[in-house]
């Protein structure tokens, strides 16, 4: 109780507002969804979300019309927009990954705060990302040849190529991640069943919440299956984005074929996730008013893992440069040549600004708590890993071993309609979910009160 | 409570096995496939009479069948080598008269047809000793064609992958009911006429 008049810093700061009791914690996240009225800014959002979801659905139609001619790739670099959407988009899914499974696991009970909002951006951002590849299949609707089904064609997917990978790659993390995420709403979704006072949205929301009575067994059981999808999911953050990087590094080109490519890769998928993580809380905990629960100790938390995993993901260029250098292979140099003073060398220096240079700020314990900061800093490291795939992807084929089949790939309007419509479905997706679902895990923010102090 | 939970997970299972049951049913059925379906031509052209009963050779009518990779549709003219002797005034072979004198063909009804994006070349598999009723099935039997095979890719590759099992003497391509020795002569023949198994599932060879 005496905690109360000491001036707090970030690092002592409770991980929850001091004047938050077990009915608070309550009261607060079930009224935001079931009394409050939308705030107009949600509503103005959800607004614009909406148009570029139908700019997404538009796009999908043209290209089922016409074909992938409408998008910019071709021979030599036939991968484009697709790929950096698929990487830059899995990438953002594997920090809510990382808070649920990993730091459950490590017991930090920070995480307890953020884990519900970061499990739906996974899910959502998995979802974009999934669309990608099924688009540039060129065929779409035959999708389900990927996947090894005894049909007609006596033939199996190709399980040597890492495509194939990715495909068990990205349906498991889907799964186990919409599994990890709704168990852990079950015990709130009967919180909100008891809450709600509409006969239908307690018909609505006692349904999804399986019979939760909150008996002994119950948690007992709950407990149990929430640690065994943890560590399901725990591989998981790692696995799914080597997997990705293998589609690279398993190919003999200069710029992909590098023993570096899983680690980099990882650690550059957690970067950007967090970013955008931060991207989305920041303004979210401004408008609904949650500075009690997730905390500005929450806030430095993450961009000091921004922090660690940005320096990671250095030192990987850094590397990559090195071997380069040190292969003495004249392609490998060339490629590097080609990076920095290329056609596209631009992207390069773009790339170094945004992903390396400026997220060095962070060291700064003053911008770690300017939320204004840490929201502009986090939007540039997501453009910066942007940047990185297009790098990797376009730099790469654009021109391989033979000069004669160099040639120069541009984005078409349908590229970028494709990729922003994605952006727009996924915050469509993180507004409905924010307003239909408690966006922050209620009976785990109890949990934390005995830890308040620590 | 429990037995309704365990119950409806049971059904959920079941109510999954039985659709992908039935989606597959459909897409390997006759109606989808047109296996044993007998196709209404403009003429009631029967197979069977002329193959057994009149002992008309397959080649007679299909003539470019060893050399090219279409087996050939005969012109009327090959129909007006016997009709314009025999029933040349049954109203059943009307139509034949008429595209006779007129010189348009008759449009037949295609019974294999194969997609465009697969390239099948008859020549090399008669060459090579398979038999037409390999594929065609017993045609001296049939009143009104009819496809006894589903043209999917798994039908094509059993054979591709292990063609001793099909594959006859030269001499015995064209004969109807003909019952193979043994895999051990199928095994010859492939030596014999030289067929490259290993390639013959390449994406290659059917996909151009």
């Amino acid at each position: 109780m005496k905690r109360e008049n000491t001036v707090d810093t970030v690092e002592t700061a409770p991980l929850i507002g001091h004047g938050q009791t077990y009915g608070t914690i309550t009261d607060k996240i079930t009224a935001d969804v079931l009394e409050r009225k939308t705030p107009r800014g949600m509503l103005v959002g959800l607004a614009i979300a909406f148009v570029l979801t139908m700019v997404l659905f538009i796009s999908i139609g043209w290209l089922m019309i016409k074909g992938v001619g409408i998008w910019g790739i071709n021979i030599p670099v036939a991968w484009g927009f697709a790929i950096i959407n698929l990487v830059w988009w899995i990438g953002i899914g594997h920090a809510g990954t990382l808070i649920s499974a990993i730091l459950l696991l490590l017991n930090q009970h920070w995480r307890n705060s953020i884990n519900r909002f970061a499990e739906a951006m996974t899910l959502f951002a998995v979802g974009c990302a999934a669309l990608f590849p099924l688009l540039h299949l060129g065929r779409p609707w035959v999708f389900y040849w990927i996947i090894p089904l005894p049909d007609t064609m006596a033939l199996w997917p190709q399980f040597r190529s890492p495509l194939t990978w990715d495909v068990f790659a990205i349906t498991t993390y889907f799964t186990v991640s919409f599994m990890f995420w709704f168990v852990g709403l079950v015990p709130d979704l009967a919180t909100m069943r008891d809450t709600a006072k509409k006969k239908w949205m307690k018909i609505v929301y006692g349904v999804l919440a399986m019979g939760w009575r909150g008996s002994a067994r119950h948690w007992h059981r709950y407990e149990m299956a929430y640690l065994l999808l943890a560590g399901l999911a725990t591989p998981l953050v790692i696995s799914v984005h080597s997997v990705i990087s293998f589609d690279f590094s398993v190919s003999v080109l200069p710029g992909w074929h590098a023993t570096i490519f899983p680690p980099y890769f990882v650690a550059g998928a957690i970067y950007s996730g967090f970013a955008m993580v931060l991207c989305l809380v920041i303004p979210v905990r401004k408008v609904y008013g949650l500075q009690d629960f997730v905390t500005d100790r929450h806030m430095d938390y993450m961009a000091k893992v921004m922090l660690a995993t940005g320096l990671i993901v250095a030192y990987g260029y850094a590397m990559e440069a090195f071997f380069a250098w040190y292969s003495g292979n004249e392609f490998e140099k060339y490629m590097m040549f080609n990076r920095t003073q290329g056609p596209y060398g631009f992207i390069y220096w773009g790339l170094l600004l945004t992903n390396i240079a400026i997220p060095q700020l962070l060291w700064i314990g003053r911008i770690r708590k300017n939320m204004v900061w840490l929201f502009l800093i986090s939007i540039t490291i997501n453009i910066g890993m942007w940047l990185e795939r297009f790098v990797i992807v376009v730099t790469s084929l654009h021109r391989d071993f033979l000069p004669s089949s160099w040639d120069m790939y541009y984005p078409t309007i349908w590229d970028w309609a494709t990729y922003i419509g994605t952006i727009g479905l996924f915050l469509c997706l993180m507004f409905l979910f924010i307003r239909l679902m408690p966006m922050i895990s209620i009976f785990e923010l109890r949990q934390l009160l005995p830890w308040r102090g620590k | 409570m429990k037995v309704v939970s365990r119950a409806s997970i049971v059904a959920f299972l079941l109510v999954l096995a039985l659709l992908v049951w039935v989606g597959s049913s459909i897409y390997r059925a006759g109606y989808t496939t047109g296996v044993g379906v007998p196709r209404e031509q403009p003429i009631p052209f029967s197979h069977e009479h002329h193959v057994s009963g009149l002992g008309i050779s397959c080649e007679y009518c299909h003539v470019s069948v060893t050399e090219a990779s279409f087996a050939g549709i005969p012109p009327t003219y090959t129909c007006m080598t016997c009709h314009s002797q025999i029933w040349n005034t049954s109203p059943m072979l009307a139509a034949v008269r008429t595209s006779a004198a007129t010189g348009k063909p008759l449009t037949w009804i295609r019974v294999h047809d194969l997609p465009d994006f697969t390239y099948f070349n008859h020549s090399i598999h008669v060459n090579k000793g398979v038999g037409c009723e390999t594929c065609h099935g017993p045609v001296d039997r049939m009143p009104l064609t009819w496809r006894v095979n589903t043209l999917f890719m798994s039908w094509c590759l059993e054979c591709h992958r292990a063609p001793e099992k099909f594959i006859r003497p030269r001499e015995e391509v064209f004969t109807m009911n003909w019952k193979a020795a043994g895999t051990e002569e199928g095994k010859e023949l492939v030596k014999k006429y030289g067929i490259a198994v290993q390639q013959l599932s390449d994406c290659s060879i059917c996909h151009r």
